[in-house]
């Protein structure tokens, strides 16, 4: 006849609450896992799905997520000439927080190097990758836009032509893809007005010295578009990054690029190292020593609940000592309770946790491992919070029967 | 039932049991020089007033109290030197001792017969004969309608014959039963009583019944008094 069992048919409602109580903590430290782990995918995802074998920046930067870099635009040609290399393209991102629909829309705008690439390397849940150098776009699913909605981003409204899932930056924010020359449009739209001044001040410098004096032409051109003046260079990009052919040493060609002077080279390796050991770093140690906490937390609950629930039977168990029963009898009793509420508790909390983590704004991913290490640490926490009750029981009096 | 045939072991005996509580001025002698000797198939009521140390010799002699001073013998067995056990006393108590006190002391979250199973349970019988076994004593107790009755739906009297079935299950050598009877009727109490006779007879067991029941005197085989911890045999018997 099991004890534990008969005492938990006799007090089902409290046993249920207690063990709801233990199974929704459990989901809360579970989930702290989850998101942990979800801060570092997330963090290292672009890196990793983006497919570069190397990462050129601004030298001595540690970008272009870490930090800001700034790479011309035409580092993309002078890689692409290194022996060795497959492609070379640029990466252009930025969040930009706007306004649709009313509502606040915060989207990292990733530029693809159109028309090297056109995003057929996206997870695709729906629609199909750029076929227009501009005005489209593909949006993550997390950014809550629909296929062929028109967002307006700066002076141009953009088609949703794709979908992804789970594409988010290192903040958790969705990406949107866009060619690079609209993501450079969207990151540096300025009013015409802005446009007007720069032009003016750039007239009234060109016409300031002798060059302009000597050839008004030339002061004419300054006051046009930045485009027709060919000593003006391209936009700024972020990084530009690099695939290297099958069967080229990598390190060899990254060799070369460390000879630059106005780059620094990273492997994609050292890339997610940066992010993991910078960026997310503290957060990532936040989280851990909070789930550290949350399972300090559990073990002293638990204790109480299992020592309660051992103090309401005391007599019953003076009564069991009175009788002759040996200590592994109560003992047993009281470990097999705590093993029961830790189990259903962490049941309950895996069960939960299938409905809830989908639904919370930030990735939160549950891996085999973690889970069994938690079904562990559950089995170390009902062990030791059983002990108190055990302690407690162990010291009874069979004489206690008789005082009440 | 002779208590002095020499040939024969007695179920208990007790010699020069003495029992002081605390020390200093709160100092109480609540067993003093007691001795008894108890055969087994004899029934023995305790008699005495509030505070003579009733309760304490009958747990002295249930090995859950030890005495301060002196030494029992349970089934010719020694059991207890002073407060030094010469034997496991948990296991002695789970093979040959019974109790019944003035409350049932059921076990709530169990039935009837599981609380009989229990019993034999914890000593070692395994649980499909220890299930009949229960059954089988709550027939004898005539409560075996209300055997799958958890406690709280039983009556006191039902109450008190299902703790009498537990107290007989490992077919103890010595029952022990402080106020018994107190919270029945006197008709119920007269029933109790009786069983313990029955029981004492039909089955060899050594009783010792704490009683203030001067009513149902007459079924006990002999009495005792106790007074300021000290035992005398009784007038009555
Ligand atoms: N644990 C204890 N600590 C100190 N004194 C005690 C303890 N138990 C009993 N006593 C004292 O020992 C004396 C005998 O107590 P006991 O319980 O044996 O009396 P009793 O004859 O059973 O009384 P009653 O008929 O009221 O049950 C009393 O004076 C009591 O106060
Ligand atoms: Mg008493």
């Amino acid at each position: 006849m099991n004890l534990a069992l008969r005492d938990i048919r006799h007090n089902r409602a409290r046993f249920a609450l207690t063990t709801l109580g233990i199974g929704l903590l459990l989901m809360i430290v579970m989930g702290m896992g989850g998101i942990y782990r979800g801060l570092i995918a997330e963090a290292t995802l672009l890196v990793d799905r983006i497919g570069a074998d190397l990462w050129l920046v601004q030298a001595s930067t540690r970008g272009p997520f870490a930090e800001i870099s700034r790479v011309a635009g035409n580092l993309e040609d002078r890689a692409r000439a290194v022996p060795g290399v497959a492609s070379a393209r640029r990466f252009v991102s930025h969040t930009v927080q706007r306004e649709h629909r009313g509502r606040p829309l915060r989207i990292v705008v990733q530029g693809l190097s159109w028309p090297e690439d056109r995003g057929d390397w996206l997870p695709l849940i729906a629609g199909r990758p750029l076929r227009q150098a501009h005005y489209e776009m593909v949006a993550d699913r997390s950014l809550g836009l629909a296929l062929g909605e028109q967002v307006r981003l700066g002076k141009d409204v953009y088609r949703v032509v794709g979908l992804t899932q789970g594409m988010v930056g290192s903040g958790g924010d969705g990406l949107g893809f866009f060619s690079v020359a609209d993501a450079q449009a969207i990151q540096f739209d300025e009013p015409p007005e802005a446009t007007r001044l720069e032009r003016a001040a750039r007239f009234d410098r060109v016409v300031a010295n002798d060059l302009g004096r000597v050839q008004p032409l030339l002061a004419d051109r300054s006051a046009g578009t930045s485009a027709n003046i060919p000593a003006f260079g391209q936009p700024l990009v972020s990084a530009v990054m690099v695939t290297v052919k099958p069967g080229a040493n990598p390190a060899a060609v990254a060799d070369t690029f460390r000879r630059w002077p106005d780059v620094t080279v990273y492997s994609t390796a050292a890339q997610k190292d940066l992010l993991l050991s910078g960026m997310v770093d503290k957060a990532r140690r936040q989280l851990g020593l909070f789930r550290v906490l949350l399972v300090i937390i559990s073990t002293i609950i638990m204790a109480l609940i299992i020592y309660t629930l051992t103090l309401d039977k005391l007599h019953d168990l003076a009564m069991l000592k009175l009788m002759g029963a040996r200590n592994r009898v109560l003992a047993g009793l009281i470990l097999q309770q705590s093993l029961l509420i830790g189990a259903l508790g962490y049941a309950l909390a895996w069960w939960l946790g299938q409905y809830a983590f989908p639904r919370f704004p930030r990735l939160v991913v549950i891996q085999t491992p973690d889970l069994i290490a938690l079904a562990g640490i559950v089995l170390g926490i009902s062990v030791l919070a059983s002990l108190l009750g055990i302690w407690k029981a162990m010291r009874v009096e069979p004489n206690k029967v008789l005082a009440t | 039932m002779n208590a002095s045939t020499p040939n024969r072991v007695a179920a208990v005996a007790a010699e020069r049991l003495t029992k002081v509580y605390g020390s200093g001025n709160t100092e109480v002698v609540a067993m003093n020089d007691v001795s008894l000797q108890v055969q087994r198939g004899e029934v023995v009521a305790l008699l005495g007033p509030s505070g003579a140390g009733k309760s304490t010799l009958l747990t002295a002699l249930g090995l859950v109290n030890p005495p301060t001073r002196g030494r029992i013998a349970i089934g010719g067995q020694p059991v207890l030197d002073g407060d030094q056990p010469l034997t496991d006393l948990r296991a002695f108590r789970r093979q040959h001792l019974g109790f019944v006190f003035q409350k049932a002391n059921l076990i709530p979250f169990l039935t009837a017969v599981e609380n009989v199973q229990v019993a034999l349970e914890i000593n070692e019988v395994t649980p499909r004969q220890a299930r009949r076994r229960a059954l089988e004593l709550l027939d004898y107790l005539g409560v075996a309608e209300r055997a799958g009755n958890l406690p709280e739906a039983l009556s006191g009297g039902q109450q008190q014959r299902v703790a009498v079935a537990r107290a007989l299950a490992n077919d103890p050598s010595l029952i022990l039963a402080d106020e018994p009877t107190a919270a029945l009727d006197s008709h119920r109490g007269r029933q109790v009583m009786e069983l313990f006779c029955r029981v004492a007879h039909e089955r060899g067991a050594a009783v010792i019944v704490v009683t203030h029941d001067h009513r149902a005197l007459d079924v006990f085989d002999r009495t005792f008094e106790m007074e300021d911890g000290r035992l005398r045999p009784g007038h009555s018997a």
